[in-house]
């Protein structure tokens, strides 16, 4: 290393080269992207450059929302690139896509467009037709039997994802497969790695999405053995409040965390049902106040109004979120669970921590994944609400995990990440005031 | 743990009697299921020491290996067991019915099958290690075992197959289908244990469940019910009787061995008997037979199999095979999940509970009301039902009811105790809709967020189509013989 | 740390095994379970004397087999666990020294054999030659709450070249290369117990300590065999566990400070070991520090039926497991639970909703059943 900095846009284009250099070199590339590491943004590049070869491309995205983002940007990357998309034939066609992509619900019934992009369960259904390329988007959150229905219709592929969230899961108990190294319900990068050891694993290192203040934290907590930073440094984000507040313990927080970018609006310790109602009405009126304050964003992108649509609720359940919902919000802001919440974007996310009110941990509330998803989200500020005690809980956590020979063990560990996550937020701590 | 379910076991403790967590059956009983205890040695994977099993309560066959480690008496032992199993799984291949399908040929399904029942999971898991270890065993060769002992292995392995599988009821482990009935006032853990479990369901007169149930655990009052046996009775009855079959090798010592087990067997034996008179006294679940049916198929399917000379089950699934399976899985337990909320208020109590579903009376209807127009015009009635439950139902979210199957329904709005309800499925084409299509003003009724519908999975590569990314073809399956068996020192 | 001495009494502390070791991480939230680990009693004769004696027990034929199958791997001089290292690490390892470090003759104390096997572990850290060390019965030691703990040692360190390998062998069978997976838990959190007590006693030796792999090597027999097979086993995460809670055990110093000065769980044994303490006494000594019982102690703690039978008469829900506990928030007792139910008892303030809950599970309950 010499002694000048390469400035963190350099970084990451060192590597989206490199990724591109890749693709013809090998049957498999896969990227490893951290929260907001600009996934898509290779993803369209990527895209880009094979259809430059004039050879079809086949994208495979999870969710029909991901492919109609997909393809709006595509659009506006490559304005002169035939795109098309396969949908279900109860798809509505979002207003955002209209007139972008030739949309179908078979093959034929697309022309023959440069870029095809389509779920995999849709892409399932298409028969024959062998594709030189493909790439798989959100593969982290792909199971590999998925992938399994697709892998023949394409001959290469490039697999972009984010290690750090959530695994998928199954309804059903899978242990019959484990250490299988084509085990159904593990990850498709899982399963194609293990086959392929020898496939190029590349990672995005530059968060454009996490400020300075959270990058550090996230990448440590969840990504501890390949890190990453901020794209953006200390003080080029700032959160300000138009109106002025009333010293509330609301407002304390939401200061704090226009400040530090981190707010842990503690509530008194209790153990507690999941949707507990304090804390469902902390969150709701936290969101309400934020929106009071008249919140700005000043960004490199310059200065907007946090608007409601800039504004996540996160919660580990769907009844929290239901409740959440029931308490009262400002019209437009989003409230979702953490499997929802997945690859989206917002200025401030406001959370319910998965541990607040429990007495007991369980796996599903330990899961890195929830957590990293649910305090990845933001590019300003992240308010958590919890009540106090989930340090002593974790504590007091048997490790009785079980261990099945041959599968490999998952990092990292959730006690561990929550543990580094609640030793930051303990330094932006705000006690709440009594409620009413 | 749903609120509903921790409640019954509140009140389980409060009153020393389990509570009813459902009010009809959801598992087959059969007309004659057949009962297997299994025990095996301590410290071995699947070495055999004794069984008791037969379809006659009053009648069990005691099957027992006087030395667990000699490899010939447990292939003796295997053999035997073949000669209870064998002819009572093979008995029910003979009566068949035609089954009729749309669009494709008619054919033959066994009007009935086996039914095992063991007393917990352990025994199910030694079920599927008893099977694993005989069914690549050869009747010729080095090792030879008796013709039946490989059948035995596969019939053994397709049923414990079929126990992972939501909603079968070929292999039942009696402590799973007594606890998906009762509530006890312990926990799921202690429920584990059979004895203590029929204690707190039905407790002896003049007792209360929770004092039964501590009796019960103490292994001297009540043997384990297998396959591990207690390590009292390993060291100070069975240890000795074994060794002095090792040192004389005669019928009297090999007699001792089995006068041992069977004390160890009898108290479980009638215990499982007990277990499946009170799970008979619940009336069945609608659900029951149409799953029953599908063993019933599966069943006939791998009857059909094994005459054809196919061979035995792999060691592991490849990579189609177990995408292929765990699909089946998840939609058998989609539609466990649903039949068993569809069949018993008490099962979709615990919806209503998570506001998943709601149960109320309807308020208002407007029973012929279209969308679309021309060809395109649809029945889409509307109704709204009052209920007093914690709705937690999105707007669009599709809904089933159990009073009218064939139907689902789209939540429009909620306000306040108010639903109201689209139905979008199960309307029919005509015009108007048929009497009772429709609920009436008054009518009670439920709706849950679960549905029976079905989608088919798209298809699966060829196993030998399996792509790179799952490490290619796989190598041909050829049976394997067994690693060559050593002695057990 | 006399205080923790009174507490035991006057036995020597139970020197903590590499399986008892393994267990703290059990049920961590106990205090009562932290005490008398950290002072080093005997759970099992305080269960057996307060009338609750522990549901655990070996059977003679499990004994017998782990020791056959045991030998067998280690006849020959490891000949067969040679091989099956050979082939798990992918490596021509041409020979290795075997050395058996429990067989120094005489009756040695922990000290004097840990003092061998610390001298030997040196002399296989210096060398660094292709040829493999197996040294069976190394004794470790690791500190516990300010005891020195000798290991029980039922493994084998394994050298070649930079690196040691902890080698352990069980009898449970790895069918299709999959075993029970309490089991295999069982096996790594052991084992990881030794890759620490090794590690630190590298670091003593002025070695870098992650010279000791974190990929134990589990022998078992395969199938249904006797033959053994042998499986890298990943225990980074069993480490991070043993970690932390070998941590917390020297902050059981807080909770003794809190206790009854008096207080002594001491069994007052007679000269032939018989324990005198009255029960009654004991019973109120052991009551003294609070239990978080789970029935998951069942299967993990020596104390567990008394810890129960202590909830039992309580009326804590704690008795129904985690799940229910959760389920009822943050209602501890069972009349409490049952009484805001049925709407008898008031809720107290943070209880209405769990209270509302429970109303409307009792409503929805009595409509249906």
């Amino acid at each position: 290393m010499t002694g000048e900095a390469v400035s963190p846009a350099a970084e990451a284009a060192g590597v989206v080269d490199a990724v591109l250099a890749d693709l013809p070199r090998h049957r498999g590339v896969v990227v490893d992207s951290p929260p907001g590491a600009g996934k898509s943004t290779l993803v369209v590049r990527a895209a880009g450059h094979l259809a430059a070869t004039g050879e079809p491309l086949m994208i495979i995205a999870q969710t029909n929302e991901q492919v109609d983002d997909l393809i709006v940007r595509l659009a506006a990357e490559h304005p002169d690139l035939p795109i098309g998309r396969l949908s279900a034939a109860d798809y509505t066609v979002p207003h955002r896509i209209a007139g972008k992509a030739a949309i179908g619900t078979k093959l034929p019934d697309l022309g023959d467009p440069a870029v095809v992009v389509a779920t995999a369960d849709k892409w399932a259904w298409v028969g024959d037709r062998k594709w030189p390329w493909a790439i798989v988007d959100e593969a982290y959150q792909m199971r590999s039997d998925k992938l399994l229905r697709i892998a023949g219709l394409f001959e290469r592929a490039l697999f972009v994802g984010d290690p750090g969230q959530l695994d998928p899961f199954s309804i059903v108990d899978g242990d019959r497969w484990a250490g299988l190294s084509w085990d159904p319900l593990q990850s498709a990068v899982a399963v194609l790695l293990r086959h392929n050891p020898d496939l190029p694993v590349h990672r995005l290192p530059v968060s454009w999405r996490l400020p300075a203040s959270a990058a550090p934290v996230v990448s440590e907590a969840f990504y501890p053995f390949t890190g990453f930073k901020s794209g953006t440094g200390p003080g080029e984000r700032r959160l300000e409040f138009s109106a002025g507040g009333m010293r509330t313990a609301y407002d304390r927080a939401l200061e704090e965390a226009a400040e530090s970018g981190w707010a842990l609006y503690e509530l008194p310790s209790r153990h507690t049902v999941r949707t507990d109602a304090e804390a469902v009405q902390a969150v709701a009126v936290l969101a309400a106040r934020l929106l009071q304050r008249a919140p700005v964003a000043l960004s490199e992108r310059g200065e907007q109004p946090v608007s409601p649509d800039r504004i996540a609720i996160g919660a580990a359940h769907r009844d929290q979120v239901a409740a959440i919902q029931a308490a009262g919000l400002p019209e437009g802001v989003t409230v979702d669970t953490a499997n929802r919440l997945q690859g989206r974007e917002y200025d401030v996310t406001i959370i319910l921590h998965p541990l607040s009110g429990r007495r007991d941990a369980t796996a599903f509330h330990l899961e890195s994944g929830r957590l990293c998803v649910l305090t990845s989200r933001h590019r300003h500020a992240c308010v958590v609400v919890a009540r106090a005690g989930i340090p002593e809980l974790l504590d007091a956590h048997p490790s009785a995990d079980t261990v099945q020979l041959n599968v490999p063990v998952k990092f990292p560990d959730g006690w561990e990440a929550n543990q580094a996550v609640l030793a930051h937020l303990a330094k932006h701590s705000v006690q709440a005031a009594p409620l009413r | 743990m749903s609120t509903l379910a921790a409640l019954a076991r509140l009140r389980a403790l409060q009153t020393g009697r389990a509570q009813r967590l459902a009010t009809v059956r959801h598992c087959h009983l059969s007309e004659r299921p057949m009962v297997f205890i299994p025990l095996r040695l301590a410290g071995e994977a699947a070495a055999p020491l004794a069984a008791m099993a037969g379809t006659d309560p009053r009648h069990p066959r005691l099957l027992v290996v006087p030395q667990p480690r000699d490899r010939d008496l447990r292939f003796a032992f295997t053999a035997e067991l073949a000669e209870v199993i064998l002819p009572y799984v093979e008995g029910l291949q003979k009566a068949t019915e035609t089954v009729e399908r749309r669009g494709s040929e008619p054919y033959e399904r066994c009007v009935d099958a086996p039914q095992l029942i063991v007393p917990n999971r352990g025994s199910v898991a030694f079920v599927h290690m008893l099977g694993r270890s005989t069914r690549f065993r050869r009747a010729e060769g080095p090792y030879a075992v008796h013709p039946s002992v490989p059948v035995l292995g596969r019939w053994l392995t397709f049923l414990a197959q079929r126990a992972q599988y939501p909603g079968s009821a070929m292999l039942l482990a009696a402590t799973e289908a007594l606890s998906l009935h009762w509530a006890t006032g312990q926990s799921m853990l202690e429920d584990a244990n059979l004895a203590s479990l029929v204690s707190w369901i039905d407790p002896p007169p003049g007792m209360t469940g929770a004092a039964a149930a501590r009796e019960a655990e103490d292994p001297l009052l009540w043997t384990p019910a297998g396959p591990a046996t207690d390590p009292g009775f390993d060291t100070e009855v069975l240890a000795p009787a074994i060794r002095a079959y090792e040192d004389t090798l005669t019928e009297h010592a090999a007699a001792r061995v089995g006068e041992a087990v069977r004390s160890q067997l009898e108290p479980t034996w009638r215990l499982m008997w007990r277990a499946i008179g009170l799970l008979g006294a619940l009336p069945a679940g609608p659900g029951t037979a149409a799953r029953w049916e599908g063993d019933r198929a599966s069943f006939t399917n791998f009857a059909a199999q094994l005459a054809e000379g196919g061979p035995p089950q792999p060691k592991r699934d490849g990579a189609v095979g177990a995408a292929s399976r765990l699909a089946r899985m998840e939609r058998a337990q989609a539609s466990y999940d649903a039949q068993r909320a569809y069949d018993d208020p008490l099962v979709m109590a615990g919806y209503r509970l998570t506001g998943e579903a709601f149960t109320g009376t309807v308020l208002a209807t407007e029973p012929d009301r279209t969308e679309g127009e021309g060809r395109g015009r649809k029945l889409r009635p509307l109704l709204t039902v009052r209920t007093s439950d914690p709705v937690r139902l999105a707007p669009g979210t599709r809904l089933g009811t159990p009073e009218r199957r064939g139907q689902q329904a789209e939540v429009v709005e909620i306000a306040g105790e108010h639903v109201t309800l689209k139905i979008v499925k199960g309307m029919g084409r005509g015009r108007t809709a048929t009497p009772g299509a429709v609920p009436e003003v008054g009518e009670r009724v439920s709706y849950a967020s679960l549905t029976e519908e079905f989608q088919p999975p798209p298809g699966l590569p060829a196993p030998e189509d399996t792509p790179w990314t799952h490490g290619g073809p796989p190598v041909e399956y050829v049976p394997a013989d067994e690693e060559p068996e050593e002695e057990w020192s | 740390m006399d205080r923790l001495d009174r507490l035991r009494g006057a036995v020597p502390p139970r020197p903590h095994d590499a399986r008892a070791i393994a267990a703290l991480a059990a049920n961590p939230g106990c205090a009562r379970r932290a005490v008398l680990d950290a002072a080093g009693i005997d759970k099992d004769a305080t269960a057996t004397h307060l009338g609750f004696p522990a549901p655990f027990g070996q059977s003679p034929f499990a004994i017998t087999r782990g020791n056959a199958f045991e030998s067998l791997v280690k006849e020959s001089g490891c000949a067969e666990l040679l091989r099956l290292l050979r082939e798990i690490l992918g490596l021509p390892i041409p020979l290795a020294a075997y050395t058996d470090l429990g067989d120094i003759g005489g009756n040695p104390s922990a000290h004097l054999r840990h003092s061998h096997t610390r001298k030997l572990i040196e002399r296989a850290a210096c060398d660094r030659g292709d040829a493999g060390t197996l040294y069976d019965h190394p004794l470790l030691r690791l500190d516990i709450a300010g005891h020195t703990s000798y290991l029980e040692p039922d493994v084998v360190a394994f050298r070649l070249g930079e690196r040691f390998h902890i080698v352990e062998i069980k009898s449970f069978a790895i069918v299709d290369g999959q075993a029970e997976p309490e089991k295999v838990a069982a096996a790594a959190r052991q084992a990881a117990v030794y890759v620490l007590a090794l590690r630190n006693l590298m670091e003593e030796l002025g070695h870098d300590p992650r010279r000791v792999s974190h990929d134990v090597v589990l022998v078992c027999p395969e199938n249904f065999a006797n033959r053994p097979t042998a499986t890298l086993v990943d225990v980074r995460r069993e480490l991070a566990v043993l970690r932390r809670q070998l941590a917390r055990m020297t902050r059981v110093g807080a909770i003794v400070d809190a206790l009854e000065p008096d207080l002594t769980f001491d069994l007052a044994p007679d000269a032939d070991g018989v324990a005198t303490r009255p029960v009654t006494e004991l019973r109120e000594a052991v009551r003294g520090v609070d239990a978080r019982y789970a029935p998951d102690c069942l299967s993990t703690c020596d104390l567990c039926f008394f810890c129960r039978d202590e909830a039992a008469a309580g009326g804590s829900t704690d008795l129904l497991g985690r799940q229910v506990r959760d389920a009822l928030g943050g209602v501890a007792t069972v009349s409490e639970a049952l009484g805001l139910a049925d709407g008898s008892l008031t809720p107290a303030e943070g209880q209405e909703e769990i209270a509302r809950l429970l109303r409307l599970a009792d409503r929805i309950y009595a409509e249906v059943s």
